[in-house]
């Protein structure tokens, strides 16, 4: 296996494919996360995007090639093993707890207590209450905590599921389509949330909305059939004629 | 600033408190008094089963795993329990007329000529106790685990347990040399040289079994209110949220599947004790899913309805079958789907309902009260 010259990556990704049943969904695939980057996935359907992110956080296995997390293999990690590493990711439609509250939801997410015995004698203490309450008010839901999560709006259970991830206080935050479904209010404060985050912590995000890919990305990478199509500055991959010609373009 | 944040969840609540307090006067006080020991004896073997669903509480209502074979598991316990009063009840003695003398009787009809290896240990009582525990324990954590780590759930992981349960029917009927076959283990007369078939000793089982079951809900109640008791209800709702939130979903399922597996056992052991048999019949498919009907209708998530429902639904069960032995599976099967239909909570979700609506009446009584007597008295 390569070793990559780019020491300083957070994320480094090398070769990496998945065939479903012959069809190569990622293919050869390289992609480089620097420190505090907030990097976007861009494409048409079917590119490969949500693969990606299925494939960093083990969901789903890949054919070949290496995903190195902190110069750390983690094709061959369980997916919570994953998570312990430090690796956090939020799923496309908001997954979140509905029969709890807001505050049972952000609590479960505290990174202690993950075993069995010791979920079992968990204590909720100081330490706990206080990192609850402010990643509530980070993701604006200070207000919220004991209101059961079902009742939450869909742009409030996109947040309370970031919050999830915040309070793990991950080094690698992937999100798929974060702004899915919210209102321009909402996507402005979520632009603004992620911005705030990014500061000790690097960021991969799958987006349609060109609008927030512009707000939030540092560098953009265009994907189409699997293939990495374009990669650079969210103007010189606007600019690319192959990208607007499969992608911006219609 | 919150009145429940300070408070560590996991330490049972007021009314968690006042239900047992409430279920151990019904059980150690109001049924003795009230019933004959021939009924009282009956109630026991119901609260027997009242393990298993309690037990199911954990692992299917709050865990969304559902097992249609914890009878698997409490055959194991009451096996355990009938195979150590067996081997007291064969002593050389009393089965001198035997060609083998010293071996249980089935065994001798069979032509067997030894005691089969893993008999042996039964002839301890604190092997046989441990065995109680550990044995179900054990193959839960096996086939748990082989199944959760394979994501096998809902309903294949219900049709696998299912199916384990009539595979061990076949092997108890079939191996009738060391099992005792379709008529089980009976004539089971002393324990540790004391006659369990004498009215004292029925009292002394069902304070056992009531104790004991007391005891296995606070430890429910505990692991209920405890973070692992929420993220079951998470496992049941998000899967995969629990997985990428750093968990072992498969460790946390399988630890609970043993748990109500455990509970099981405990409720067999129980059973042949006050019932002084064990059978094949006790332990397949049908008594499978009655007692999952029993946590269905007591309330899925209630560790107090369970028992209560057990108990609803067993004894509707002997005053029904006795009357319409051909209706009444159909009248379990009528009852289940109406449960699960109209009541999914259960009985306790139906006592929370008016329990519910009543607190607020009586609130609102006391506000228009308090009320009134300032307007009467305005000093």
């Amino acid at each position: 296996m390569s070793v990559s010259t780019n020491t300083a990556c957070v994320l480094a990704i090398e070769g990496l494919t998945v065939s479903f049943d012959g069809f190569r969904a990622v293919d050869e695939l390289n992609l480089y996360l620097d420190e505090r980057e907030i990097h976007v996935i861009i494409g048409p359907n079917g590119a490969g995007k949500t693969t990606v992110l299925d494939l960093i956080c083990g969901k789903t296995q890949a054919s070949a090639g290496s995903i190195r997390f902190r110069n750390r293999e983690l094709r061959r990690l369980k997916e919570h093993h994953i998570v312990r590493a430090g690796v956090g990711r939020k799923f496309q439609n908001p997954s979140i707890y509905d029969e709890l509250t807001v505050f049972e939801n952000l609590e479960l997410s505290f990174p202690r207590g993950r075993t069995v015995l010791g979920s079992l004698f968990f204590k909720r203490d100081a330490a706990v209450l206080d990192r609850v309450q402010e990643i509530a008010a980070a993701v604006f839901l200070d207000e919220l905590l004991h209101s059961e999560a079902s009742l939450l709006s869909h742009g409030q259970k996109q947040w309370l599921e970031i919050g999830m991830l915040l309070i793990q206080d991950p080094q690698l935050l992937m999100l798929d389509e974060p702004v899915a479904g919210m209102s321009v209010a909402e996507r402005v404060k979520t632009a603004e949330l992620l911005n705030r985050i990014t500061a000790d912590r690097s960021v991969l995000v799958v987006e349609h909305d060109m609008g927030f890919v512009e707000d939030i990305a540092d560098r953009v990478t265009v994907l189409h059939q699997g293939r990495k199509l374009a990669e650079g500055s969210m103007a010189s991959v606007q600019a690319d004629p192959r990208v607007i010609d499969v992608y911006l373009g219609h | 600033m919150n009145s429940f944040s300070t408070a560590n969840p996991s330490t049972l609540k007021k009314h968690d408190l006042l239900s047992l307090a409430v279920l151990a006067l019904i059980l150690l006080v109001a049924l003795p008094l009230l019933l004959d020991i021939f009924r009282l004896n009956l109630v026991g073997k119901y609260l027997s089963y009242a393990f298993v669903a309690v037990g199911l509480v954990l692992c299917w209502g709050m865990g969304g795993i559902l097992s249609l074979g914890q009878g698997v598991f409490f055959g194991l316990g009451g096996y355990g329990m009938a195979m150590f009063l067996k081997l007291e009840a064969s002593t050389p003695e009393a089965t001198a007329i035997q060609s083998t003398p010293g071996i249980p009787d089935f065994m001798d009809w069979n032509q067997l000529t030894e005691l089969p290896a893993f008999w042996v240990p039964f002839q301890s009582f604190p092997l046989t106790l441990a065995a109680i525990v550990v044995v179900p324990g054990l193959f839960a954590a096996l086939i748990g685990y082989a199944m959760f780590s394979r994501r096998v759930s809902g309903v294949y992981f219900a049709i696998i347990t299912q199916a384990i349960a009539a595979i061990l029917t076949v092997l108890v009927i079939g191996q009738q040399g060391v099992t005792g076959g379709v008529n089980g283990i009976t004539d089971l007369r002393t324990l540790l040289g004391w006659d369990i078939r004498t009215d004292f000793a029925r009292y002394v089982f069902y304070y056992v079994n009531g104790v004991l079951l007391l005891g296995a809900l606070v430890g429910a109640l505990y692991l209920q209110r405890s973070r692992l008791g929420r993220l079951l209800t998470a496992i049941r709702v998000s899967e995969d949220r629990v997985r990428f939130s750093g968990y072992s979903v498969a460790h946390l399922k399988t630890f609970v599947f043993c748990i109500a597996a455990v509970l099981s056992s405990i409720g067999g052991a129980l059973f042949t004790l006050q019932v002084g048999f064990m059978s094949p019949t006790l332990i397949g498919i049908v008594p499978s899913i009655e007692m999952v009907i029993f946590c269905a209708v007591g309330g899925r998530l209630s560790v107090f309805g369970a028992v209560y429902g057990t108990l609803l639904v067993s004894g509707l069960k002997m005053s029904l079958s006795e009357s319409f032995p051909e209706l009444w599976l159909f009248g379990l099967g009528a009852v289940f789907i109406a449960v699960v239909m109209f009541l999914p909570y259960g009985l306790a979700g139906v006592y929370r309902g008016l329990s519910e609506r009543l607190s607020a009446r009586f609130l609102a009584g006391r506000v228009s009260g308090s009320a009134a007597a300032r307007i009467a008295d305005p000093s």
